[in-house]
């Protein structure tokens, strides 16, 4: 039972980190219909550039973390300018996917470069004792994990349901002719996606380093970890990339507990794959409205 | 109020709009109609910004719209309510009729949008039992009303309506042509009206024009254009020919 809830714990906080991407794929897809498959390099952008201020600059924690934010959003706002607004008129999908996958690559160049190959991490947040809970040990950051997660959750849905601006992205990804007529500037909302998707992936990448450490190269298998976290709850459903996020993390982590750690990432693709047999709308979403885009 | 002069639209090579002119007074409802293809749906998208003109001129109270994006001329007092209704289906009736006010919204105006949505709810009060519903669960009807409440709400000074009648049953027709005329009075609109249903259109308006393969090709009185015998047999389906034969 300690053994579970300890697995269960772990689970947790990566679960939080998938989610967090799961969100940001989310949120570029409902806006777009594009797959940003560099929305992983932002954790890992964050992590590293939190590490740099922080320990490499000596900055205060809270100066720190703003420069870091907003380094990434200066980030994700130049992949939108720069890769995705030119090609959005011609209206390729797949070669604004392929376009994200190359500036995944980019990014991950220039953090190699800068960074080199090693792993990088700071210390927690607050000091302090670890939390015991039936036998089963729960360090302050994890709870900071956890914690940041839930706040960016409860964040988002405000801001799609109860401000102006929310509401426009909303409606761009649900009907952009009707979202124009209304005067949305559609080019905007795409704009504030990237923007926001790339914040919250640096968030995850922020809380994250202390536990789990971060290197140039994990982007990659954030992406596709995130990805299916979006798959198994619904492509576009914010609440499917919670539940799918903290699914994945928690199965993932008993798999490494119970049977081998090898098997650890093996499980998020046998997920993606059984879901994409199975019910490939996901938990909620919906096979009808699937079937009517293109991607 | 608007004056178009010589609009001519491409799509690709082809045009599906030739030298349309046409002109609306502050107040009228005018009807556009002809069948299928013929561009009227184009016109509407044209003035509306979503297509940019290869040459020709749109004004709006003598400025000139045809440079300006579709967010600037929802600004300028035009709104549209879009053939096939395009309500926001997974958003409540509420957050759709909120979201036709974002063009002027701010925290100055917030209590004026409140009491605009007041207003609507007034005029469709089917709207306020529903506002916590989906509006992809409300009945063609309804959803029309929606879309129609959902442009008042920019306070526009032009309507334009694509195929308010599109799909509804035939004692829906009559409510929702009566409550465009009920709104001309209450909104102080200019309503331009494209109809397929063109014997509807052309008893609530003033003046009407023909399109046929993106050209006016008549334009009059909407008594008139009633009365014409080509327009009779090509929009009204009156049969002249058995009527000759009896």
């Amino acid at each position: 039972m300690t053994l579970f809830l300890q697995f269960l714990f772990a689970g947790l906080t990566t679960g939080s980190v998938y989610a967090l991407v799961g969100i940001g794929f989310n949120i570029i897809y409902n806006s777009t219909s594009i797959i940003n498959l560099a929305q992983g390099e932002f954790v890992v952008l964050g992590g590293l550039m939190m590490w740099f201020f922080l320990e490499s600059l000596q900055l205060p924690f809270s100066v720190s973390l703003c420069l870091t934010l907003l380094t990434a959003a200066i980030i994700g706002l130049a992949q939108e300018r720069l890769t995705i607004k030119p090609l959005l008129k011609k209206g390729d999908l797949l070669l604004m996917i392929m376009v994200t996958i190359a500036f995944s690559i980019l990014i991950r160049g220039i953090l190699m470069f800068k960074f080199g190959k090693d792993p990088y991490t700071y210390s927690p947040f607050t000091e302090g004792e670890p939390i015991e809970i039936f036998g089963a040990i729960i360090t302050q950051q994890t709870l900071w994990v956890i914690g940041i997660t839930v706040f960016c959750i409860v964040l988002l849905y405000l801001f799609f349901n109860k401000t102006m601006t929310g509401r426009a992205m909303k409606a761009c990804s649900l009907d952009v002719k009707a979202a124009r007529l209304m005067g949305i500037n559609v080019s905007k909302v795409v704009m504030l996606s990237f923007l926001i998707s790339a914040v919250i992936g640096a968030i995850g990448g922020i809380a994250i380093t202390p536990i789990s450490l971060m290197e140039y190269d994990k982007g990659a298998m954030l992406s596709v970890k995130g990805f299916c976290a979006a798959i198994l709850g619904g492509l576009g459903k914010s609440r499917g990339a919670v539940v799918g996020g903290f699914t994945l993390g928690m199965l993932e982590s008993l798999t490494a507990g119970y049977i081998h750690s090898g098997f650890k990432d093996a499980i998020a693709l046998l997920i993606m794959l059984f879901i994409l047999f199975v019910k490939p709308a996901g938990i909620f979403g919906k096979t009808e409205i699937l079937r009517l885009r293109k991607f | 109020m608007l004056k178009i002069k010589n609009l001519d639209v491409y799509y690709g090579k082809l045009y599906t709009l030739k030298k349309v002119s046409l002109h609306l007074n502050k107040g009228e409802i005018v009807a556009l109609i002809g069948s299928n293809g013929a561009g009227k749906t184009t016109l509407l998208n044209t003035i509306s910004g979503l297509i940019k003109p290869a040459s020709g001129i749109i004004s709006l109270e003598g400025k000139d719209l045809t440079k300006l994006t579709p967010e600037k001329i929802v600004r300028e007092g035009i709104a549209q309510v879009p053939e096939g209704r395009h309500v926001f289906k997974t958003l409540s009736v509420e957050e759709n009729i909120l979201l036709g006010a974002y063009s002027r919204y701010s925290l100055k105006t917030k209590r004026e949008i409140k009491e605009n949505i007041e207003k609507i709810y007034e005029l469709f009060p089917k709207l306020k039992e529903r506002k916590k519903q989906l509006a992809g669960t409300l009945s063609g009807g309804e959803q029309q009303m929606l879309a129609i409440g959902r442009a008042l709400m920019s306070k526009p000074k032009l309507l334009l309506l694509d195929e308010p009648s599109m799909g509804l049953a035939p004692n829906i027709i009559k409510e929702v042509f009566s409550y465009i005329v009920d709104l001309k009075r209450v909104f102080a609109l200019t309503v331009l009206l494209v109809e397929q249903n063109a014997k509807n259109a052309l008893k609530i308006s003033d003046r009407g024009y023909v399109l046929e393969t993106g050209r006016v090709i008549l334009e009059g009185s909407a008594e008139d254009l009633l009365m014409n015998r080509d327009v009779q047999r090509a929009y009204l389906g009156r049969d002249l020919d058995a009527e000759v034969r009896i």
